[in-house]
């Protein structure tokens, strides 16, 4: 069996490629932001919030871990749409996403939370400093600098898993693929490129968080030791 | 002269523990008390009743003019008046010394970053660490980071220094340092509350000695009551910290 290689049918799509890309990195770029801000919210809720609020965030936290992003994505964009709610797409997509890392964010962010010894806190009230105060310069910051590098994995791993919004109809790199692959039934050559691509990406996010966490963490700067 | 700590039949408990059994004493103002005792003596507890890590339940606590068993005791006028150093020195990690030293100025005085800037100078330059300004507390040793806490303490202003056995993580040679700074301190006119084993340090700068025993101040006069005990007790806890 004589198979004849022709990558150029499928880079011929590069255009597409490219805009499946851009939909990759903006879906990623916007769900890491609001994952951020939602998980580092919800740790500081869970180590530090009343009981109801606490509750409430572990049932998030468990449900999301517990369930398929696939599920989740579904239910966010179709369920809420039959209830006659109408997101855009891609609006309903970094949503979805949002609210699934948002849930291992908290998780990562907590563990750094509590890794922090109590007699910083100590330090802190008998300083007078307020609990805001406390929390924001001698309990997330350090908390977040600790748990930096499984943050950093954890959002690679979402740029990854943003593919699985294809299947609600966003045409990000993957769906991008599957079009191509349709009309050109070069499925090998699509999906070595494809995997290219995705370790490219992949590459550039791990880059760009390495590159941030330097410019937000001088310590590491300096030091080059974790925390 | 009147009293700027002012401890009366102060009592407290951890659950059904009760560890101070009514400790009465008072320090004037710019004098040095040293508090020595065994381990597990309440010592730790009556320090940090006075800054209010810890809420008393019985007597009264008179502290630079803050009433400690009211409800509505002012925290953060309190903490401004008050400065307390552990045997821990928890510098700040993620902060460089100069930050650490900041920080509380600014947050809680609300000071211009210059402004702060200059109290951090002036404070470091009093426990001689001016060329560790730019550090992580990571690259100090032990010493240098309790001096560095010291600074941290100082920049704040307090009417009243406490010390918890600040040199009992460190080995004699950094011990010496930071000892050293105490006495400047003390030279200089602060008022000082001391938990600490150093006899030697204890006889040497305090105007007060405080011999807690068992949740109650047993013994309690100038330095000389470490050369002339009147109490057995205390003669032991003497002749047994000096067998060390
Ligand atoms: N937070 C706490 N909860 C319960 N017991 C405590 C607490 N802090 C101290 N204690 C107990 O109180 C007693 C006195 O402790 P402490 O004041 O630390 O003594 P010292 O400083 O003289 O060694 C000890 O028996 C100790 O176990
Ligand atoms: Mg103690």
């Amino acid at each position: 069996m004589i198979y004849n290689f022709d990558f150029g049918a499928v880079l011929a799509y590069w255009p597409l490629l490219l805009e499946g890309v851009w939909t990759t990195l903006r879906l990623t770029l916007f769900s890491t932001v609001f994952g951020i801000l939602v998980g580092a919210f919800c740790a500081v809720v869970r180590t530090g919030g009343p009981a109801w609020a606490r509750w409430i965030v572990s049932l998030y936290v468990e449900f999301i871990r517990n369930t398929p992003l696939l599920v989740q994505s579904y239910f966010l964009i179709f369920g809420i749409a039959s209830m006659g709610i109408r997101l855009p797409i891609l609006l309903g997509a970094v949503i979805a996403l949002t609210v699934n890392i948002g849930a291992y964010t908290t998780e990562i962010v907590r563990a750094g939370i509590e890794s922090i010894h109590r007699g910083q806190l100590e330090a802190a009230t008998c300083l007078g400093l307020s609990s805001t105060q406390t929390y924001l310069h001698v309990i997330i910051r350090p908390a977040l600098e600790r748990v930096y590098p499984a943050l950093s994995s954890q959002y690679v791993l979402l740029m990854l898993a943003s593919s699985i919004v294809s299947s609600v109809g966003v045409e990000e790199l993957f769906g991008i693929s599957n079009r191509i692959q349709s009309e050109t039934y070069r499925n090998f050559e699509i999906f070595v490129v494809l995997g290219v691509i995705y370790l490219l990406l992949a590459v550039l996010v791990r880059s760009g968080f390495a590159l941030l966490g330097l410019a937000i963490f001088p310590r590491r700067r300096t030091l080059g030791t974790p925390l | 002269m009147s009293p700027i700590v002012e401890l009366k039949d102060v009592h407290k408990s951890f659950g059904s523990l009760e560890v101070l059994k009514g400790v009465t004493f008072e320090v004037n103002k710019g004098e040095v008390a040293a508090i020595i005792g065994q381990s597990g003596s309440g010592k730790s507890t009556a320090l940090r009743c006075m800054d209010r890590l810890e809420t008393i339940q019985g007597g009264s606590m008179l502290i630079c003019g803050h009433q400690l068993h009211d409800t509505d005791v002012d925290l953060k006028a309190l903490r401004r008046d008050v400065g307390i150093v552990f045997q821990s020195y928890n510098l700040f990690p993620h902060l460089t010394v100069a930050q650490n030293i900041m920080l509380a100025p600014r947050m809680v005085k609300g000071m211009k970053q210059r402004d702060a800037r200059e109290i951090a100078d002036t404070v470091i330059a009093k426990v001689g660490l001016r060329e560790k300004m730019d550090c992580y507390p990571e690259q100090l040793s032990g010493g240098q980071q309790q001096r560095v806490a010291i600074a941290r303490s100082l920049a704040m202003e307090p009417k009243l220094m406490l010390f918890d056995e600040v040199t009992s993580a460190l080995d004699p040679q950094l011990t010496g340092e930071v000892l050293r700074v105490m006495e400047q301190l003390a030279a200089d006119g602060m008022t000082m509350i001391l938990v600490t084993h150093e006899m030697a340090f204890a006889r040497k700068v305090a105007d007060r000695v405080i011999y807690m025993r068992d949740g109650k101040v047993h013994e309690m006069g100038s330095s000389d009551i470490l050369r002339t005990p009147a109490t057995p007790e205390l003669a032991a806890f003497v002749s047994e910290s000096a067998e060390h």
